[in-house]
C-alpha cells in the first residue's frame, strides 16, 4: 500500500471527521444541557447550506455570504428553540424523537416549497478552488483545507468557551446536573436558547462548507445527522472533547474503510466477493465500531454526566 | 387493562371483521388491501408497545425485525420453499434469534444510549440487506405468496385478509394476557423502578430482555404477512424512518395500551393515503407537499395529544400509564 | 324466471357499460415528492405534454390518466397499482421511474390483465426469463447504454480505464454490461455506497491508480457531487470522464462548466433532428421553460405509443388485437427509429453525447451513433415468440 497514497487518505478522513464534528459539537451540548434529542439537528445543517448559497448569491461575494449567513443561521436557531423545542425539554426522550421527526418533515417540505426539488450548485470563488501540493504528486484541493483549517479553529474555540469562560462554567454545570444551574438564579430559558442557537450556528457553517462540496438539496443533514448521533454517543453525551475523539474517529474509519476494506479483502477472498462484502461491511463498519464500544462502555467513551 | 380498553379492542376489531363483506357488496376490492396493510402495521406497532409502552425500551429501530421477517419469506421462496408451515416459524424464529442478539447487547446501555443502539444495529441490518446481491440488493427482490398445503389460498383477498385478522386477535389477545400476568408486571415496574425491582431480587435485565425477544417475534409475524402482501421485500422496509412511522403509530393511538397502537396504525396511513388528496383539492399541487401537514401534525400529538387517540375513547386518568423513560 | 331474466339484464348493463362509455383510463405512476420528484416531475409534464399534442385523446378515444405519487417507495407503488387496477380498473399502468418499483407491481399488474408500460426501468429482471405479454419497455433495457460506451471506448483503443458504480444491482448490471464489451484493461473498478455524496477519497484513490479514462454510472445527485468534486480536484482535464445515466438534461444545470467536454451515452438527445423529437423539445422548452431531460421524452414517447396502438386497433376491447398493434411498435417516436424485440424492450439506436456550452445553455450534443438497432442481451433468454 502506497504510504503517501494512506496520507492524503487521512487528510481526507480528518476533512470529513472535522466537519462531524461541527455537526456533533452543537448535537452534544444541546443534548447534554436541555436533555433534548434533537433529530431535526439535521435541519439545521441543511437551512445553514442554502441561506449560503443563497446569500452568496446575492452578496456575489463568498465571504460577505457566509458572514450574514452565519447570524442568519442564529436567528433561525433562536426561532426553532423559543417556537418549537422550548416545550419539550421537559418531555421524554419518546416525545423529543417523535415531535422533532415531525420538525424534519417540515422543514424539508418548506425548503422545497422555498427553493424547490432541484439540487443547488454553488461553486467557489477562484482564490478557494485551486489546488495545492503538499503531498508530492496529489495536488489537494484548497477549499478542503479551508474546512480542516475552520474546523480545527471552531474546536479550539469551542473547547476554550467550554473550558475557561463563564458561560462554559455554567454548560458543565448544566451538562453534569442542570435543575442546580436554575436553582442558582441563573436565567435557564435564555441561556438555553443561548447554547440552542450557538449549536445551530455550527451546524448551519457545516452545510455552509458542504455546499461547494455537494450539491444543496433537501434532506442533505439527514445522513449526516445519524453519524453525528453516533459520534455524540461514542464521545458520551455533554462531552466536547469526546465528541471531537470521536468525530475524527469516525471520519477516519468512515473513509480508510471504505477505500481499504474492498482492497484488504482481495487479498482473503475473491475479487468479486471482496467487491460485494467490502463496500457492505465498510458502509456498516462506523455501526458494527459504535455498538462495540457501547457493549463495552455503555456511556460511551468519555461520559459527561455520573449517574 | 380495563374494561373500557376490552370494549374498545372488541370495537375495532368487528370493525376491521366487516370490510370484505363491505368491499365484496360494493365490488371495491382495493380497500381490502389497504385495511389488510393497516393491520399488519398494527401488528408490527403492537409489538412495539409492549417494549416502549409497557416496558419503556425506546427502540428505534423496530422496523429491523419485520425486515427479517419479510427477508426470511423472501429468500425461502427464492429457493422454492413456499410452503408458510415453514416459512412463518422460521421468519419468527429469525427475528427472535436476532431480538434476542440485539437486546441482550442494547439492554446493556439505557436511555438515550439505548435509543441509538437500536438504530446502529437496524442500520447495520439495513445496509447488510442493500449489498445482498443475491437477493437483489437495494431492488429487492420478488416473493410469491406463502402456500399453506391448500388450506388458506393466500391469493384470494378475502382469505388473506383474514388470516392476517386472526394474526392480529391473536396477537391482541396474547399480548392481552401478557401484560396482565406477573412477566407483566414486573416489565412494567421495573420500567418505574429498576433499581427497586433489582433490589427485592428480580432479574430485570432477563425479564426485559424475553419481551425484547417477544416483540421481536411478533415483529417478525408482521413482516412475514407484509412480503405476503406486497409479494416483495427490499431494504426499504428496514429504512430508519420505517421504524420511525412504526413509533409514530404507536404514539399516535396511545402508548401502552395495544389497542391504542391499531388505531394509530389506522389513522397514520389513512393520513398518509387521504392528506394528498385531500390538500391536491384545497390548491393545485398541493398534494406534493403532504408532509407539511404531516409534521405538525406530529408535532401536535405530542404536545397536546397525551394518550393519542385511545384517550378520545377511553375516559382520562384510567389509561395510568404514565411515561418517564 | 323474472329473477333469471333480472340477472341477466344486470349481468349485461354490467358488461356493456364499459363499452358503451369506451373510455381509455391510464394509471401514471411516478416520484411527484422528495428529492427524486426532480424525475418525476418532467415525466409527468412531458406526459401531459403528449397528451395536449394528442388533443386529450388517445387513439381518438376519451381518456382519463390518474396520476399517482409512489413517493419512491416499493410498497406504496405496489399499493397505487393495486388501487389503479382494482378501484380505478385502468387499462394501463406507466409511468415508473425506478427498476425496484417496478419488479414490485410487475407481477401483480400483468397478473391483473393489465398492460404495464415502462417508460423508464429496465431490468434485467423481466427482460429475460420473465417477460410477459403484457409488459412493455418504451424506454431501454439498464445494460444498453454501458454497453455502447464499452463498445465505443474499445473502438477509440482507450486502454486502462478506472470504473465506478453505486454498490446496488443497477450498479453492478451497468459495470457487467460496461465489460461485456469493452475489450481494453481495467485499471481499478470500484462499488461506492448508494447515495453517497463526498467521492473525495475515491478520487485520491482514483488519481493514484493513474487510469487514461473514467468510466461512471452515477445517476442523480450522486454524479453531480461526484463530477464537481472531480473537477474541484483538478482531474477533469487530466483524466476524460466517461459516464452512462449522469450527464443530463437534470444534472447539466447545476454541473454548468464542471461537465462540458464529458462523454455519456444515451438512447435520445434534445438534439435528435426528427419531426417527432423538434416538436417535442420546442412545446417543452415553450411550455416549462427548461431543455426536456430523456425521462421526458420516453414519457411523451409513450403516449405516442398508446395512441398509434390504440387507433390501429380500433379500441381497447379486444386485447390479443392491442398487443399486436403495441408490438409493430411503428409509433412517432422522439428517436427516429424504433422496434420491438420479442421481450418487448426496443431495438434503437445507442448514440455518444458531449457536454457542451452552447452560448450560456448547457446541453447534450449528438456526436456520433455508437450502434445502430441495439438490442438487450437478456432477449435470447425470453421464451416469447411473436
Amino acid at each position: 500500500m502506497d504510504p503517501l497514497l494512506l496520507l492524503e487518505q487521512a487528510f481526507n478522513g480528518l476533512q470529513f471527521g472535522v466537519m462531524l464534528f461541527l455537526i456533533a459539537a452543537g448535537l452534544t451540548l444541546v443534548f447534554g444541557i436541555m436533555d433534548l434529542v434533537n433529530l431535526a439537528h439535521g435541519s439545521l445543517v441543511m437551512i445553514g447550506a442554502y441561506l449560503a448559497t443563497t446569500l452568496i448569491a446575492w452578496t456575489d461575494s463568498f465571504i460577505f455570504g457566509i458572514a450574514l449567513a452565519l447570524p442568519a443561521t442564529f436567528a433561525v436557531g433562536v426561532l426553532v428553540e423559543v417556537v418549537a423545542l422550548r416545550t419539550l425539554y421537559r418531555r421524554n426522550h419518546l416525545d423529543q424523537v417523535l415531535a422533532t421527526f415531525g420538525l424534519i418533515l417540515f422543514f424539508n417540505e418548506v425548503v422545497r416549497i422555498i427553493w424547490g426539488a432541484q439540487s443547488i450548485y454553488s461553486g467557489l470563488p477562484d482564490y478557494l478552488s485551486g489546488q495545492v501540493e503538499i503531498i508530492p504528486g496529489a495536488p489537494y484541493p484548497v477549499f478542503r483545507l479551508v474546512i480542516i483549517a475552520v474546523g480545527l479553529i471552531v474546536a479550539a474555540l469551542i473547547y476554550t468557551i467550554v473550558a475557561h469562560t463563564r458561560l462554559g462554567m455554567l454548560i458543565r454545570a448544566g451538562a453534569s446536573n442542570n435543575e442546580m444551574v436554575g436553582a442558582l438564579g441563573i436565567n435557564i430559558k435564555s441561556l438555553f436558547t443561548f447554547v440552542f442557537a450557538l449549536g445551530a450556528v455550527f451546524a448551519g457553517l457545516a452545510g455552509m462548507m458542504l455546499g461547494p462540496l455537494t450539491s444543496v438539496e433537501p434532506g442533505i443533514g439527514e445522513p449526516l445527522l445519524i453519524l453525528a448521533f453516533v459520534v455524540i454517543i461514542i464521545g458520551g453525551i455533554g462531552s466536547i472533547r469526546g465528541a471531537f475523539i470521536a468525530a475524527i474517529l469516525i471520519g477516519m474509519a468512515d473513509t480508510v474503510g471504505r477505500v481499504f476494506l474492498p482492497v484488504l479483502l482481495r487479498i482473503f477472498v475473491s475479487d468479486a466477493a471482496a467487491d460485494t462484502a467490502g463496500p457492505a461491511l465498510a458502509s456498516m463498519l462506523i455501526y458494527i465500531l459504535m455498538a462495540a464500544i457501547l457493549v463495552v462502555r455503555p456511556r460511551g467513551l468519555f461520559p459527561a454526566r455520573t449517574g | 387493562m380495563n374494561r373500557q380498553q376490552i370494549w374498545i379492542s372488541l370495537i375495532t376489531l368487528t370493525l376491521f371483521a366487516v370490510v370484505p363483506p363491505l368491499t365484496v357488496l360494493f365490488d371495491q376490492p382495493f380497500y381490502l388491501d389497504m385495511f389488510a396493510r393497516i393491520m399488519i402495521l398494527a401488528i408490527a406497532a403492537v409489538s412495539l408497545d409492549l417494549i416502549l409502552g409497557h416496558g419503556g425500551m425506546v427502540s428505534f429501530g423496530h422496523a429491523v425485525y419485520m425486515g427479517i421477517g419479510a427477508y426470511a419469506v423472501g429468500i425461502l421462496s427464492y429457493y422454492g420453499i413456499d410452503n408458510g408451515f415453514i416459512q412463518f416459524p422460521l421468519a419468527m424464529l429469525a427475528s427472535a434469534l436476532i431480538g434476542l442478539i440485539f437486546g441482550a447487547m442494547s439492554l446493556r446501555t439505557s436511555g438515550v444510549y439505548f435509543i441509538m443502539i437500536t438504530l446502529a444495529f437496524a442500520q447495520m441490518l439495513f445496509f447488510l440487506a442493500i449489498s445482498l446481491e443475491e437477493f437483489g440488493g437495494d431492488d429487492g427482490m420478488s416473493a410469491a405468496r406463502s402456500e399453506f398445503a391448500g388450506l388458506i389460498d393466500m391469493y384470494d383477498g378475502v382469505q388473506f385478509y383474514y388470516l392476517i385478522f386472526a394474526c392480529l386477535a391473536l396477537v391482541l389477545y396474547l399480548l392481552h394476557r401478557l401484560v396482565l400476568s406477573r412477566f407483566g408486571m414486573v416489565i412494567r415496574a421495573s420500567r418505574s423502578n429498576e433499581k427497586r425491582m433489582h433490589a427485592i431480587g428480580y432479574p430485570t435485565y432477563r425479564y426485559k430482555l424475553a419481551a425484547f425477544t417477544i416483540a421481536g417475534t411478533i415483529c417478525g409475524l408482521a413482516g412475514a404477512l407484509f412480503a405476503n402482501l406486497n409479494e416483495f421485500v427490499s431494504p426499504d422496509v428496514m429504512h430508519w424512518t420505517h421504524s420511525g412511522e412504526i413509533m409514530v403509530m404507536v404514539i399516535m393511538g396511545g402508548i401502552g395500551t395495544l389497542i391504542g397502537p391499531v388505531l394509530g396504525a389506522s389513522a397514520f396511513l389513512l393520513l398518509e393515503e387521504y392528506l394528498p388528496e385531500w390538500m391536491e383539492m384545497v390548491m393545485t399541487n398541493g398534494g406534493e407537499h403532504w408532509a407539511i401537514v404531516m409534521g405538525p401534525i406530529l408535532i401536535a400529538i405530542v404536545l397536546f395529544g397525551r394518550g393519542g387517540i385511545h384517550a378520545l375513547f377511553a375516559s382520562r386518568g384510567k389509561i395510568g400509564v404514565k411515561q418517564n423513560d | 324466471m323474472s329473477k333469471r331474466i333480472l340477472g341477466m339484464t344486470i349481468a349485461l348493463a354490467m358488461a356493456t357499460t364499459p363499452v358503451a362509455a369506451e373510455t381509455v383510463k391510464v394509471g401514471f405512476i411516478t416520484t411527484l415528492s422528495g428529492g427524486a420528484a426532480i424525475i418525476g416531475k418532467p415525466m409527468k409534464n412531458a406526459f401531459e405534454l403528449g397528451m395536449e399534442h394528442v388533443g386529450g385523446k388517445l387513439g381518438g378515444m376519451d381518456t382519463e390518466i390518474i396520476f399517482g405519487d409512489d413517493k419512491r417507495k416499493p410498497d406504496v407503488a405496489k399499493q397505487l397499482a393495486n388501487k389503479m387496477v382494482k378501484k380505478d380498473r385502468v387499462d394501463f399502468v406507466t409511468g415508473i421511474i425506478w427498476s425496484n418499483l417496478l419488479i414490485a407491481i410487475h407481477g401483480p399488474v400483468t397478473r391483473s390483465k393489465t398492460f404495464l408500460i415502462s417508460s423508464n426501468a429496465g431490468p434485467s429482471a423481466v427482460a429475460g426469463k420473465k417477460c410477459s405479454e403484457d409488459f412493455f419497455n418504451v424506454a431501454f433495457q439498464n445494460d444498453m447504454m454501458p454497453e455502447g460506451m464499452g463498445q465505443h471506448m474499445s473502438a477509440k483503443k482507450i486502454d486502462n480505464v478506472y470504473i465506478m458504480a453505486p454498490n446496488y444491482q443497477a450498479g453492478k448490471d451497468m459495470m457487467k454490461g460496461f465489460k461485456r464489451t469493452f475489450n481494453g484493461k481495467i485499471a481499478g473498478e470500484v462499488y461506492t455506497k448508494l447515495g453517497q455524496k463526498d467521492y473525495q477519497a475515491e478520487i485520491s484513490a482514483l488519481r493514484a491508480a493513474k487510469p487514461t479514462a473514467v468510466f461512471v454510472f452515477l445517476p442523480g445527485g450522486m454524479g453531480i457531487n461526484f463530477i464537481k468534486q472531480y473537477a474541484q480536484a483538478g482531474l477533469s482535464d487530466k483524466i476524460p470522464l466517461y459516464s452512462a445515466y449522469t450527464v443530463d438534461a437534470i444534472s447539466l444545470p447545476a454541473l454548468k462548466e464542471a461537465a462540458v467536454g464529458t462523454f455519456g451515452v444515451q438512447h435520445w438527445s434534445p438534439d435528435l433532428g426528427n419531426s417527432v423529437n423538434r416538436r417535442f423539445v420546442e412545446g417543452y422548452r415553450k411550455k416549462y421553460g427548461k431543455t426536456p431531460p430523456f425521462y421526458a421524452a420516453q414519457a411523451y414517447d409513450t403516449v405516442m405509443f398508446l395512441d398509434n396502438a390504440i387507433r390501429k386497433a380500433g379500441g381497447i376491447s379486444d386485447r390479443a388485437k392491442l398487443r399486436a398493434a403495441m408490438r409493430a411498435g411503428d409509433f412517432p417516436t422522439t428517436r427516429g427509429t424504433f422496434k420491438f424485440n420479442n421481450n418487448h424492450f426496443p431495438i434503437q439506436n445507442i448514440y455518444l453525447r458531449e457536454a457542451v456550452n452552447d452560448n450560456g445553455n448547457y446541453v447534450t450534443k449528438t456526436r456520433r451513433v455508437i450502434i445502430s438497432a441495439h438490442g438487450d442481451s437478456y432477449a435470447k433468454s425470453c421464451p416469447m415468440k411473436w
